[in-house]
């Protein structure tokens, strides 16, 4: 079986259709385009956007990467309402990112991360199918010699009442991709659709029942090689020496290459081979500087950055030190949340093919623009001459934003010109060369009134930037300013959810040598464990039940408010719980979206159950309900892995965990069962995928108090006993 | 020169014996529905039938399956996806990357080939495959649903 123009992506009409016609958006045939032009014999497209075969299939193109999270449908559905075409005939694909950058990058960002699939691209994809709707009105219309106004559109015809005509999209693609587009587009009020917003099934579903998908780590070209690779575990280290010649005769063997100082493949004519090889070769590594480094060295220099004088602000009121400092009723506490690895199923992998003039990769990437500037650095190639071939990804999570495997799969491929290579990551690679969640401790310090009202709080946070690590051209003067998701004054991205007069909140960076990296749901996650966790702790303090508590700080947030609420009311916060259940709440706001969640849990034999859990969101608009509740449902599997189990620690310089009996994970029986609660209140576009993470852990863990009086501030649970 | 007996199909394999059976059906056999999830049978994306029980072929050598032992994988569950439990998935939408779910449903029908009505409890301690998507609200209900012999979600 193998893969090849059907998988190639190359379906572009990049110089007939719109060059000669209105669509010519600047860009010029490329210089080496003998593999697009092969595959431009098919048909017009109408615009960048969409492309209707004679048949009425509509083929809607998908900047953003799919990796489960429902993206492709939806902003096929978005792009389907504008069109006004025939839902059952749409079918999708990813436009290249090199065709991309040729045509003025006319499919805007294609990174995929950060909740921002839909809510950054919906104005554009909608335009696009507005913009090609009006260009087949226009079509049909000049054929009929009548003003296009006085045509309707349903379903792909286009119908003329006033003399009884109508025709078919299919029909008049050709003729449309030479109209000019128009000048100005009024897109749809989201109250008056009828594809967007419905609960459709995805588009993609069919093929992953049966096994017939292809993903990266399935594919097959005649004459392929593959290739493992091991880079060195220790944070900062290298190789110091290996012994090809122990494994030069192995079965299959063709080949060891070194990649960089730190990184040795093995490629063989199968990937098995090259890992059997790879793990029978004798490596020596040179440790490198942080050999004494372990979680307990780090956990100290965090620790000393709760109490150190310089921090960043990210928000603050009034003067909360002041207020704590006087304060008669005072609560602190300490929290911290470990690395984690995104462990995504498929673990990373790109295949390259180099022929000396050109580089194409095959990549299941969360963004395929940097994996063509990777590729094209490691080809030592121009972007032009290289293209980078997007599949669906088996999980992504953050992790597929990276591109260190498609630099090791380009590097690997230039010394077998014209032959394809196939890189797989082992588990042990994935698990050992992340880019982890960052580690971060807290404390938090709160003062309260004589009536339990909370008038001060000092939140300092101790730990890890994720973009001075890995994206300092984002820092602000020193400071890391995505430390501060969910907690920042009035950011639409994530403004705190509460009124507190005296408020400080900080940031003592401390960066340990284990690089950080996105992992979904991103600083969210440990700010909304360290915010709502110690709000139940405050509540308890001041002995008001921890639903009112937080009324009482919400009246100028009605949006957060709103979520609160609906959770509380569903799961019955005003009637008692079962015996020993205890019932927990967290909210926050996060990536543009309101989020909240309330538990129910118990304790049996000292494990942790978790019965219920409701959530609600708020992300302004829905395109697709059925979507929105996987990826509610989803977050709970993600976050309590997290909060619950997961943990990578270092010894000596590198992380211990290796595979999942190491970094265990929620499986069914952990899952608890999630209803979804959408409340779009319109107005603006937030995200979906990440948010929820966020409120797992903490309503998890104020519902464990709730049923045992334990609270849990080190995170993960399974470090605790529950007997 | 080890001989499998895979989806009803007699097939020669020049392989080490050694070699694990999940990359003798990807790499030589070209059946790559089967997934590479970790490679130490804790993850399950590499779950087979053999005999009609589910395994998992990544931690199990190739020289451990006799020729008349029936190994069926994700492609061998049925012709066109019309299998009750690929049809119960359908119907809940069940996957999102999709990864993991050949694994799943490969262990799901061996479930229900043992015990066609499965409890909560009996899927839990059956259904041990990993999602991180966390798809597992739905598995279970497609289970269900296609233990009820319908196609019909909800």
């Amino acid at each position: 079986m193998t893969v090849q123009s059907n998988l190639s992506r190359r379906r572009f009409v990049i110089g007939s259709a719109a060059a000669a016609g209105g669509l010519s958006l600047g860009f010029g045939l490329p210089d080496a385009p003998s593999a697009l032009a092969q595959a431009s014999s098919s048909l017009p497209e109408v615009n960048a956007w969409v492309v209707i075969r004679p048949d009425e299939t509509v083929v809607i193109r998908i900047a953003r990467s799919e990796m489960g999270q429902g993206t492709l449908t939806g902003l096929a559905q978005l792009v389907a309402e504008e069109l006004e075409c025939d839902w059952a005939r749409v079918t999708t694909e990813f436009p290249g990112p090199s065709e991309s950058l040729r045509r003025n990058r006319v499919w805007g960002n294609f990174s995929t991360g950060g909740s921002r699939g839909i809510r950054e691209s919906e104005r554009l994809v909608r335009e696009g199918g507005a913009a090609a709707r009006h260009m087949l009105v226009a079509a049909a219309a000049a054929d009929w010699g009548v003003p296009a106004e006085q045509c309707r559109v349903a379903k792909g015809v286009i119908t003329h009442p006033a003399s009884n005509r109508s025709v078919t999209y299919g029909a008049v693609a050709s003729a449309a991709s030479r109209m000019t587009p128009p000048s100005s587009i009024t897109l749809k009020d989201p109250k008056d659709w009828t594809i967007a917003g419905q609960p459709l099934p995805r588009l993609d579903t069919a093929e992953k029942l049966t096994g017939k998908l292809v993903y990266g780590a399935d594919l097959q070209f005649p004459g392929m090689l593959n290739a493992a690779v091991k880079a060195c575990p220790y944070s900062g280290g290298k190789i110091a020496s290996y012994d090809e010649a122990a494994v030069a005769n192995m079965p299959g063997v063709r080949k060891v290459i070194r990649i960089g100082d730190a990184t040795v493949a093995v490629v063989a004519d199968t990937w098995w081979r090259a890992k059997t090889a790879l793990d029978a070769l004798p490596i020596t590594w040179d440790e490198g500087p942080y050999r004494d480094l372990t979680s307990a060295s780090i956990a100290e220099t965090l620790n000393e950055g709760l109490d150190a004088d310089e921090a960043f602000i990210g928000n603050r009121a009034g003067d909360a030190k002041a207020v704590l400092a006087r304060s008669q009723r005072k609560v602190t506490a300490t929290y911290a949340f470990p690395f984690q690895n995104h462990a995504t199923m498929e673990p990373m992998n790109a295949t390259a093919l180099f022929t000396g003039d050109r580089c194409e990769v095959w990549v299941p990437t969360q963004n395929g623009e940097a994996s063509l500037a990777a590729a094209a650095e490691a080809a030592g190639l121009p972007a032009r001459q290289c293209e980078v071939h997007k599949l669906m990804l088996g999980g992504g999570f953050g992790r597929r934003g990276f591109q260190d495997y498609v630099t090791q799969a380009v590097t690997i491929a230039r010394h077998f010109q014209g032959t394809h290579v196939k890189l797989l990551w082992s588990r042990e690679e994935d698990m050992l060369q992340g880019y982890y969640h960052p580690t971060t401790q807290c404390r938090m310090s709160g003062a309260l009134d004589d009536q339990g009202n909370l008038i001060a709080l000092h939140m300092r946070i101790s730990g890890q930037s994720i973009l001075a690590s890995v994206r300092p051209e984002g820092m602000q003067g020193g400071m890391d300013p995505v430390v501060f998701q969910g907690l920042t004054p009035n950011s639409p991205e994530g403004m705190l959810g509460y009124s507190i007069p005296d408020l400080l909140i900080d940031h003592a960076m401390r960066n340990p040598p284990i690089r950080p990296g996105f992992w979904r749901g991103v600083n969210l996650n440990q700010n909304a464990v360290y915010v709502e966790c110690f709000m139940d702790e405050l509540a308890h303090e001041a002995g008001i039940d921890p639903l009112a508590f937080r009324r009482k700080l919400m009246a100028n947030h009605p949006k957060h408010l709103a979520t609160l609420n609906a959770v509380a009311e569903r799961i019955g916060w005003d009637t008692p719980p079962a015996a020993g259940v205890g019932r927990g709440l967290a909210q926050i706001m996060g990536f543009g979206a309101y989020v909240a969640a309330a538990a129910e849990v118990s304790v049996e034999n000292g494990e942790l159950k978790v019965h219920r859990i409701i959530a609600a969101t708020d992300p302004g608009h829905v395109v697709n309900p059925a979507q929105v509740e996987r990826q509610v449902e989803g977050s709970f599997a993600y976050g309590l892995s997290a909060g619950l189990l997961g943990e990578c620690t270092v010894t000596g310089g590198r992380i211990d965990q290796e595979n999942f009996d190491t970094y265990d994970v929620v499986r069914m029986v952990q899952m608890p069962k999630v209803e979804t609660i959408m409340l779009p209140s319109g107005g603006f576009w937030g995200g979906v995928g990440e948010p929820t993470i966020a409120v797992a852990t903490p309503a998890v863990l104020n519902a464990l108090f709730a049923a045992t009086g334990k609270r849990i501030r080190m995170l993960p649970l399974k470090n605790h006993s529950l007997a | 020169m080890p001989r499998l007996t895979i989806n009803g199909q007699s097939r020669d394999v020049d392989v080490d014996p050694d070699t694990p059976l999940l990359w003798v059906i990807r790499e030589q056999i070209g059946l790559t529905g089967t997934k590479f999830g970790c490679g130490v049978a804790m993850c399950g994306a590499c779950t087979v039938h053999i005999d009609g029980v589910a395994a998992r072929s990544c931690g199990m050598p190739v020289s451990a399956v006799e020729e008349s032992q029936n190994i069926v994988t994700i492609e061998g569950l049925s012709p066109d996806g019309s299998h009750p439990v690929q049809k119960a998935w359908l119907a809940h939408d069940v996957p999102q990357c999709g990864y993991c779910q050949p694994g799943m449903i490969m262990a799901a029908a061996a479930l229900l080939a043992q015990n066609p009505r499965p409890s909560d409890e009996d899927i839990d301690s059956e259904i041990t495959n990993i999602c991180r998507c966390g798809t597992y609200n739905r598995v279970r209900a497609a289970i269900h649903t296609a233990a009820n012999g319908g196609t019909q979600a909800g």
